[in-house]
């Protein structure tokens, strides 16, 4: 009943996307060093943590500073029950499930208070919430391990020295001179839990409720004429959103055993959420995987790259000294206006625009 | 019968006063029409009823119950749709999502989507079109289709001709006609050869009170009374 009107823009989209979906499943093959395969879990994950801030900013329009709040709940479930109970996959599950626990109790809580109020009172509340946990958890060192976080370690199937098929000799097998061993195991555990979740944002916005969601985005009143409670919509989308990234807290908890205020909870990550979906592109979903792609690269290997540039272009005025790899930071801050400036709607929405049936 | 009461309603936005003393009865079945100068209140009359604006004191009777305090999703499941002045449809959504958000759990009843196809064919001739990408007319086929995607006691329609070529007003008047056998048509409507097609009874509204209340047929025949009321002559 629904079909979307696809533009050739919208294909591309997909296609790019489609071809991240399949560089991100044949990574540990396609390159073969631990930061890029540190880089990939990180893009997954970042996947599933910008597409459920998507949720919220993109087709409700709600403004939110809470996100990274709801991520390290999920972080911290995880981390404190495998700190406690040790590796294996009980803490892993219930750490997911209070951390999920948590994250509702406190999303419905300031959703019902406050989403009844204006989106910069909202947006501060949110601000505020995330201030205090950020404060109580660098705070409460015996539960949290305070400002140092806490180290742990992962189930024993995602252990470097496990062994996931062995040759004859007892021997780790290997495939395209990959290891078949835990940290492979670690990374697709990775994988395929951020693609779950991201299928299910996706399936969730092209449902009857994700087009009454786009309907409250576009118009609030309309929307509560036709009979919507517009409130109760988005505390439940705000809900959702909040367990989504919670969920994507605690596979990166699991991937990074160690989980701390820095890694989980900071304000750093909340710019990168909005960067990367503004970046992308709101209200796509798509373009959760294009900004978190492009950021989480930009982040890792903008400074190598421009390193590289500096040194090729010794001998030439200024351009070695402006191309410094200190300097990374502000070409970024530059490649950030050139793309807002060139694609107003992010990448995703403004090529989706394009040849959009008039 | 009557479907609807307002009794001494008044409406206030920010600190002015629109309505001051808005008593009307709206009898059930066909078009009732709500006349009245630019400004009088005929607009803020339709969304106080839908709850878009408080109406405070006075009251708001549907069927007998008070819907004043509730709120305007609540309104609308009581079985009151409300096609606005703007023609309030959802420009980034298709023409199908537009309808499938009116329908009862997101699921169109296929004799009903006939039904609409029939009065608008333009509707199901731009089924996968955003709704932005319309024509006037045709957003405000879509507009009042949106508004009998399920059965409605009261259909609440705000200036529907504005801006329309005579044509699409005509075939308009057409749907109105055969919407009005099912459900109450409560039309707000400045064209008033349109509205005196379609009206079995009728009301003025001035500076936010009801000046007049009769039926269509005594009013169009009373030019006297038109002019000083609607200030037809002019």
């Amino acid at each position: 009943m629904m079909n979307q009107t696809q533009t050739t823009g919208a294909l591309t989209i997909k296609l790019i996307v489609l071809a991240i979906g399949a560089l991100l499943l044949f990574a540990p093959f396609l390159f073969q060093d631990v930061r890029s395969l540190e880089v990939a879990a990180r893009i997954c994950i970042f996947i599933v943590l910008v597409a459920s801030y998507d949720l919220l900013i993109g087709y409700t329009g709600i403004v939110s500073f809470a996100h990274t709040m709801f991520f390290g709940f999920g972080a911290y479930g995880a981390a404190i029950l495998l700190k406690g109970m040790g590796p294996g996959w009980i803490p892993v599950i219930l750490g997911a499930l209070a951390g999920v626990g948590v994250s509702l109790v406190f999303a419905i809580a300031i959703g019902l208070l406050s989403l009844r109020v204006k989106a910069i009172f909202f947006a501060m509340i949110t601000l505020a919430a995330a201030s205090v946990v950020l404060v109580l958890v660098s705070q409460m060192s015996g539960l949290t391990g305070g400002e140092d976080g806490i180290t742990y370690k992962a189930p024993d199937l995602f252990k470097p020295a496990t062994k996931l098929l062995t040759d004859d000799e007892g021997k780790v097998v290997r495939l395209w001179d990959v290891r078949l061993n835990g940290k492979l195991a670690a990374y697709y555990f990775v994988f395929a839990t951020s693609l779950i979740l991201f299928l299910l944002m996706l399936r969730f916005t092209t449902s009857p409720l994700g087009t009454v969601l786009k309907a409250i985005r576009e118009n609030e009143q309309r929307a509560e004429a036709i009979g919507y409670r517009v409130v109760a919509y988005r505390t439940f989308v705000f809900c959702l959103s909040a367990t989504m990234a919670s969920l994507a807290g605690t596979i990166y908890a699991v991937w990074l055993k160690y989980t701390g205020p820095d890694t989980a909870l900071s304000f750093a990550i909340m710019i990168d959420i909005l960067l990367m979906v503004v970046i992308g592109g709101m209200g796509t979903m798509w373009g959760a995987v294009i900004g978190a792609v492009l950021l989480v690269l930009a982040q890792y290997y903008l400074r190598d790259l421009m390193g590289a540039a500096s040194e090729a272009m010794a001998g030439i005025p200024v351009l070695p000294n402006l191309l410094a790899a200190d300097r990374w930071l502000f070409w970024l801050g530059i490649i950030f206006i050139l793309l807002v400036y060139f694609f107003p709607k992010g990448i995703a929405g403004t090529a989706m625009d394009k040849g959009a049936a008039k | 019968m009557s479907l609807l009461t307002l009794d001494h309603m008044k409406t206030d936005i920010g600190q002015y006063a629109v309505l001051h003393d808005v008593s009307l009865t709206v009898p059930e079945g066909g078009v009732f029409v709500l006349l009245g100068r630019n400004g009088a209140g005929k607009t803020t009359t339709l969304r106080s009823i839908m709850g878009l604006w408080n109406a405070s004191p006075g009251s708001v009777k549907f069927r007998g119950q008070d819907i004043t305090q509730l709120h305007t999703a609540e309104i609308a499941k009581l079985g009151i749709a409300y096609v606005p002045e703007n023609m309030g449809i959802f420009g980034t959504l298709t023409v199908d999502e537009n309808l499938v958000l009116a329908a009862d759990k997101g699921r169109i009843d296929p004799v009903r989507l006939k039904r609409i196809h029939e009065l608008f064919p333009a509707l199901e001739r731009f089924r996968d079109k955003k709704a932005w990408s319309l024509s006037g007319g045709q957003k405000q086929m879509l507009s009042v289709a949106r508004a009998i995607m399920e059965p409605r006691e009261l259909i609440l329609i705000d200036e529907p001709t504005k801006g329309l070529a005579p044509a699409i007003v005509d075939s308009m008047g057409e749907a109105f006609r055969e919407i009005g056998q099912d459900s109450t048509i409560l039309l707000v409507e400045q064209n008033f050869n349109f509205a005196r097609k379609l009206g079995r009874d009728m009301a003025v509204i001035d500076d936010g009170r009801v000046v007049h209340q009769g039926s269509m047929e005594a009013f169009a025949a009373d030019t006297g009374l038109q002019d000083r009321l609607l200030g037809l002559a002019m």
